[in-house]
């Protein structure tokens, strides 16, 4: 499976094969990613990804960070949906608390989940495409991500990182405006999507160059650890949003997308299908959302706000405390699993009961996913790899963490 | 919603499929288990760990292995908590396997015959606790460059490194 030894012995007589190398820098592994790749003629014979490269030690930081500390750590995972990060995240110290989360902060956070994904997901059909040799639509799906930018810049401040959920709620009630904006760019969204069907769905270069390529079976891809659109374009039918609802998912009414062709081509067709049902999700989340506080009632988690710092002591004390000490978490340990735009995400935390978490671990689906290139390679051509590496859509920050 | 206490005795949560599954099989694999804040998770002896699964996969109890990761608890002894994280697609369950292990003797047979996507999982936490997987076909550092030294989430590991 995918191993291969790095400085091989070649038989002279045998000698048919040679090892190329590929990456970590090269533009269509969409990161630090090294291939080694042995090869006979055009062929790719074997395949082994060498990765570390981007290895800055998240989980080791977390463990000397409060609770809180860690969300900003969390952006910088997967730094193109950094939202379902930090959504994951604060799920899974929220349920280590047994806090409940008011409906509004929940909807809020399903509503941007939803738009993180397809902000995610146009980065990933720009850039595949570009792979293929699509160049435009790179700056057609650029062109409605830099409007999600701005839509995430309104509400908390940052393009990318934008550590806006929080333990406990939202870090603010979104600004005036916001709704208008999203509602506007909701409303326009699926021409846009047309657009960029137009200009592969239906492209006969870009079919034959995806069709049949890199396949792989739901079987393989169950015991590989492939999830998220990549498996459902294998025919396996299972979404944790739908399956095992968190933060208020099973309130809405949504497709999810299966194929049963399992290679490059049905996983660009579920994927932007994706595409709509998120705008879907997002303008149910955006018409239904509910009235009230964004912030769980619990004073000794959840920041005060700054009014009542002002006129009232317990509030002041409560905030000294929190920023100064950070809360305790009873102990325990809890894995909460999310559906990321690349698969399952999940965070592992396990809490000794004081204010530091003892041990974070975040289940990154494009580490598991990764696993799945070599049998997807493994007996084609050199050229399909890039087709390959683009249909699993990895981002290397989440692999290394 | 405050939290409920956890459930830790065994006759209480024999009626869970996986419990059950678990005992039916072989009563001395089952150390204990817990069932805390919606999740169960059951203690194995450690030479069973991969019957264990086998086990579960062959029941069709589970179809995916969503996770396999490690806590360190230094000083305490046994000081490593292994966490494997089933996941039955349809039963739509989570299920957490855990073993102990000392940290003199931290080894334990692999996974990876069932499942090939603990592979690198199974490479991570080998790099980063220095976990030995029998059987693993390919155990090599993974986020590490290959001549580090030391295992960095082990708790006696400094944060900032060695200078």
């Amino acid at each position: 499976m995918g191993h291969l030894n790095a400085n091989p012995v070649l038989d002279a007589a045998a000698d048919k094969t040679m090892i190329l190398n590929m990456g970590p820098q090269h533009p269509s592994t969409h990161g630090v990613l090294r291939l080694l790749l042995e090869i006979d003629g055009e062929a790719v014979v074997r395949m082994m990804p060498d990765i570390g490269f981007l290895h800055t030690g998240i989980e080791k930081t977390c463990e000397a960070k409060f609770y809180q500390q860690v969300v900003p750590l969390t952006d910088r995972i997967d730094y193109l949906c950094p939202m379902v990060n930090n959504l994951c995240y604060v799920l899974a110290v929220e349920k280590l608390l047994g806090m409940e989360i008011p409906p509004r902060a929940q909807w809020m956070r399903v509503m941007l989940a939803e738009l993180q994904r397809i902000s995610s997901h146009l980065v990933w059909l720009g850039t595949h495409a570009m792979d293929i040799g699509a160049m435009s639509v790179f700056l057609y799906c650029f062109r409605e991500r830099e409007e999600l930018l701005r839509i995430y810049e309104m509400v908390s401040g940052q393009r990318m990182m934008t550590s806006y959920f929080r333990i406990g709620g939202l870090a603010l009630d979104p600004p005036l405006g916001f709704f208008e904006k999203v509602k506007k760019f909701l409303d326009t969204f699926p021409e846009k999507v047309d657009e960029y069907e137009n200009l592969l769905t239906g492209n006969r270069i870009f079919i034959d160059r995806l069709k049949d390529v890199a396949h792989i079976s739901a079987e393989d891809g169950l015991l590989i650890g492939l999830s998220g659109p990549s498996l459902r374009a294998s025919g396996v039918d299972f979404d944790i949003r739908r399956d095992m609802p968190y933060s208020s998912y099973e309130k809405f009414k949504f497709k999810v997308p299966v194929s049963k062709d399992g290679d490059v081509w049905a996983r660009y067709v579920c994927r932007v299908q994706e595409l709509r049902e998120s705008r879907e999700i997002a303008k149910q989340a955006l018409e239904g959302l509910p009235d009230g506080p964004t912030k769980a009632d619990a004073p000794k988690v959840v920041l005060p706000d700054r009014e009542k710092m002002k006129t009232q002591m317990e509030a002041l004390i409560y905030h000294f405390k929190i920023v100064t000490e950070g809360f305790t978490v009873p102990a325990g340990e809890v894995y909460q699993a999310i559906e990321s735009p690349r698969g399952e995400m999940g965070y592992y935390v396990v809490s000794d009961g004081t204010a530091k978490p003892m041990r974070v671990h975040m289940r990154s689906p494009s580490y598991a996913n990764l696993q799945a290139l070599p049998q997807m390679c493994e007996g084609r051509l050199i050229a399909d790899v890039v087709a390959a590496i683009g249909s699993i859509d990895i981002v290397l920050g989440e692999i290394d963490r | 919603m405050p939290l409920a206490a956890p459930v830790t005795d065994l006759e209480q949560l024999k009626d869970r499929p996986v419990v059950a599954a678990l005992l039916a099989w072989n009563v001395n694999a089952v150390e204990e288990a817990k069932f805390d804040r919606d999740e169960l998770s059951i203690y194995i002896a450690r030479e069973f760990i991969r019957d264990a699964c086998a086990h579960l996969k062959a029941q069709g109890l589970t179809d995916f292995l969503s996770d396999v990761t490690c806590a360190d608890f230094y000083p305490r002894q046994p000081r490593f908590e292994m966490a494997y994280h089933l996941l039955s697609m349809q039963r739509k369950e989570r299920v957490r396997l855990k073993v102990r292990l000392e940290g003199d003797d931290a080894s334990l047979e692999s996974v990876t015959p069932l499942w090939p996507s603990a592979n690198f999982f199974e490479r991570e936490v080998f790099d980063l606790f220095g976990i030995r997987f029998l059987g693993h076909p390919y155990l090599r550092r993974i986020m590490m460059p290959e001549d580090w030294e030391g295992h960095p989430l082990r708790k006696d590991y400094p944060v900032e490194g060695y200078r």
